[in-house]
């Protein structure tokens, strides 16, 4: 069986986006996206976990009881995040400590769990890992986006302390985008991210639908929003 | 009694929005000219710029989503709004402070959800609940009344609030023109007991019959509404038969650490909230039952936010929290319809 690795990209990244259009894993999504740091921190983390579950799921879909298969998932995701979680301790000590639950919290994640259910435990390998990698990478785009934007809104800056994650050469990015700029707490607290991702779904949408526009230029009346599409129950 | 008889059908003229919306505009008339007497002009142009900007975003939004603009903004909805956003900011407020206000009440809280009449939260408390927890130094810089500021009228001239509210001249200057509010005099009094810091904080004890003028404006106003069967007595009289039942129970077994409840009926925000933010027809709850029900609900709420939490008023909040419950009240509260022995009570019947 060919996989089509265009068609799973297009999914991760777009069409099925976690963040976006499946609204997976909003927890963690809202609660630490105050900065680009933060969120590229989580967003690492979550894709090197959906990667991980992803192929060992695959490897042994055909050992696993239908039955039981659900607990099977989830003690693999642990095991991976409970990786993660040790070598974020080990690696960037301060970033562990401002994501703090959320590191732990990434098993609960629902897209994580919802790719190994729908996606890597009823195909090869292959193309688990790529599924895997494109949802994971979707989610930490939508992750850093939604940071770069409460970051720039709420304090004034980018990129600010990347040096938590990227070590003592990223210690100089910080972008100060307005000087001397009041700080707009809306923005930088949960609300703010709230706001924030439903202005990055609506832009997602009048894309897709401009789009759709274009391409059938005579009905463009038709409605084209995305749907949502459940993975898990 | 009325003794002329007139004949059916007694048809009465429609009301439109547009008309509503006037009448609403002359009720808050009292409010303004006291708050302007009492606090100088910034609230005069505080309201003027919100009621700019209201009909700036309005027809914005509008646009973007073609829709007709001259007809929407001729229902002076984003008036209003414009006029109760400027008369709860403190007046000498910068003015990025009620354009971010504004932006949110009309762009965000109105017309993302669809527009008049499908916001489900007041935009006007939206954009100072979003202000509040945004910008605490500036909205709590509150004008002290003129009684407080030396001899006779002594409240800033017309020229030096507008550098106040436009340039942001000599701070220093402006805090000699601020004070706490009663509200907050109260909050930020440490171990003092209730009579302590009423003995001496002047803002209590001479300042706060300014803010007893302001709110029997307000209550004139509200009704003037009532009388005018804009809104109905429901909502704000269980609000603030609420807010004095409660705040007169605790009064009365502790003196000295509540506050007593004519001060909650006449201080902050309660009668502009009772009688001009709660009543919105668009994010209240609906039949008469139900609107009690969400009077004492926010009744309930502003004494408990006001004497528990961190915040010194309460009113913008617990109007969010309560049209967050109002469809749930709706729901429970439809009233019986004729034919039918019993209420249909949400999903349950057919």
């Amino acid at each position: 069986m060919s996989v089509d690795y265009r068609a799973l990209s297009y999914e991760g990244l777009w069409k099925n986006n976690p963040a976006l259009v499946q609204l997976l894993g909003l927890c963690p999504l809202l609660a630490v996206t105050g900065s680009v740091v933060n969120a590229l921190g989580l967003g690492l983390a979550t894709l090197v976990v959906l990667v991980g579950s992803n192929l060992t799921v695959s490897l042994f879909r055909h050992q696993v009881p239908e039955a039981v298969r659900l607990p099977i998932f989830v003690m693999i995701i642990a095991a991976f995040v409970t990786a993660i979680e040790l070598l974020m301790q080990a690696l960037t000590y301060e970033l562990y400590l401002i994501l703090g639950i959320f590191i732990p919290l990434i098993v609960t994640n629902c897209a994580i769990m919802g790719r190994a259910d729908a996606f890597a435990s009823k195909n090869p390998v292959s193309a688990a890992v790529t599924d895997g990698f494109m949802m994971g990478l979707g989610f930490a785009i939508v992750l850093v986006l939604l940071g770069g934007l409460r970051e720039a809104l709420g304090a004034g800056t980018l990129f600010s302390n990347m040096h938590l994650l990227l070590g003592a050469w990223a210690q100089d990015w910080e972008i100060v985008l307005v000087e001397g700029y009041r700080g707009f707490l809306f923005a930088a607290l949960p609300p703010g991210a709230f706001v924030g991702l439903g202005l990055l779904i609506a832009l997602k949408n009048l894309i897709d639908r401009r789009l759709h526009a274009r391409k059938q230029p005579d009905s463009s009346a038709q409605s084209a929003s995305s749907k949502r599409v459940r993975v898990t129950g | 009694m009325a003794m002329i008889h007139l004949s059916s059908p007694h048809v009465a003229k429609a009301n439109s929005t547009a008309r509503v919306m006037q009448l609403v505009f002359l009720a808050t008339l009292p409010a303004l000219l006291a708050q302007t007497l009492f606090f100088g002009w910034g609230s005069l142009i505080q309201v003027l710029l919100a009621c700019s900007l209201g009909l700036v975003f309005e027809a914005l939004s509008l646009w973007l989503r073609k829709r007709p603009i001259i007809f929407f903004l001729k229902d002076g909805s984003a008036l209003v709004t414009g006029i109760l956003l400027g008369l709860a900011l403190p007046p000498m407020a910068p003015w990025w402070v009620i354009t971010v206000g504004m932006f949110s009440a009309i762009v965000i809280a109105k017309h993302l959800y669809g527009g008049l009449g499908n916001n489900p939260f007041n935009p006007a408390m939206i954009a100072y609940a979003l202000l509040l927890i945004s910008f605490p130094l500036e909205m709590t810089r509150w004008n002290s009344p003129f009684v407080l500021l030396g001899e006779g009228w002594a409240v800033p001239d017309f020229a030096q609030t507008l550098s106040f509210i436009f340039f942001s001249l000599e701070p220093a200057l402006l805090d000699a023109y601020t004070g706490a509010t009663p509200l907050e005099a109260l909050r930020n009094r440490g171990a003092l007991t209730t009579e302590e810091v009423w003995r001496q904080s002047a803002v209590l004890s001479e300042g706060v019959f300014a803010w007893y003028g302001v709110s029997a404006a307000w209550l004139m106003g509200g009704i003037f509404l009532i009388y005018r069967k804009i809104i109905t007595w429901h909502v704000p009289f269980a609000l603030l038969i609420t807010l004095f039942v409660l705040s007169g129970l605790f009064y009365a077994g502790d003196p000295s650490s509540f506050a007593d409840p004519f001060l909650h009926l006449g201080v902050g925000a309660t009668m502009m909230g009772a009688f001009f933010i709660a009543t919105d027809p668009v994010s209240c709850a609906t039949s008469n039952r139900g609107k009690l029900i969400f009077g004492i609900g926010l009744g309930v709420l502003i004494y408990v936010i006001r004497t528990w939490g961190n915040y010194p008023d309460a009113v913008a909040f617990a109007v969010l929290l309560m049209n967050l419950a109002a469809p749930f009240i709706d729901q429970y509260t439809q009233p019986r319809s004729y034919g039918h022995t019993r209420a249909r009570k949400g999903l349950k019947g057919d």
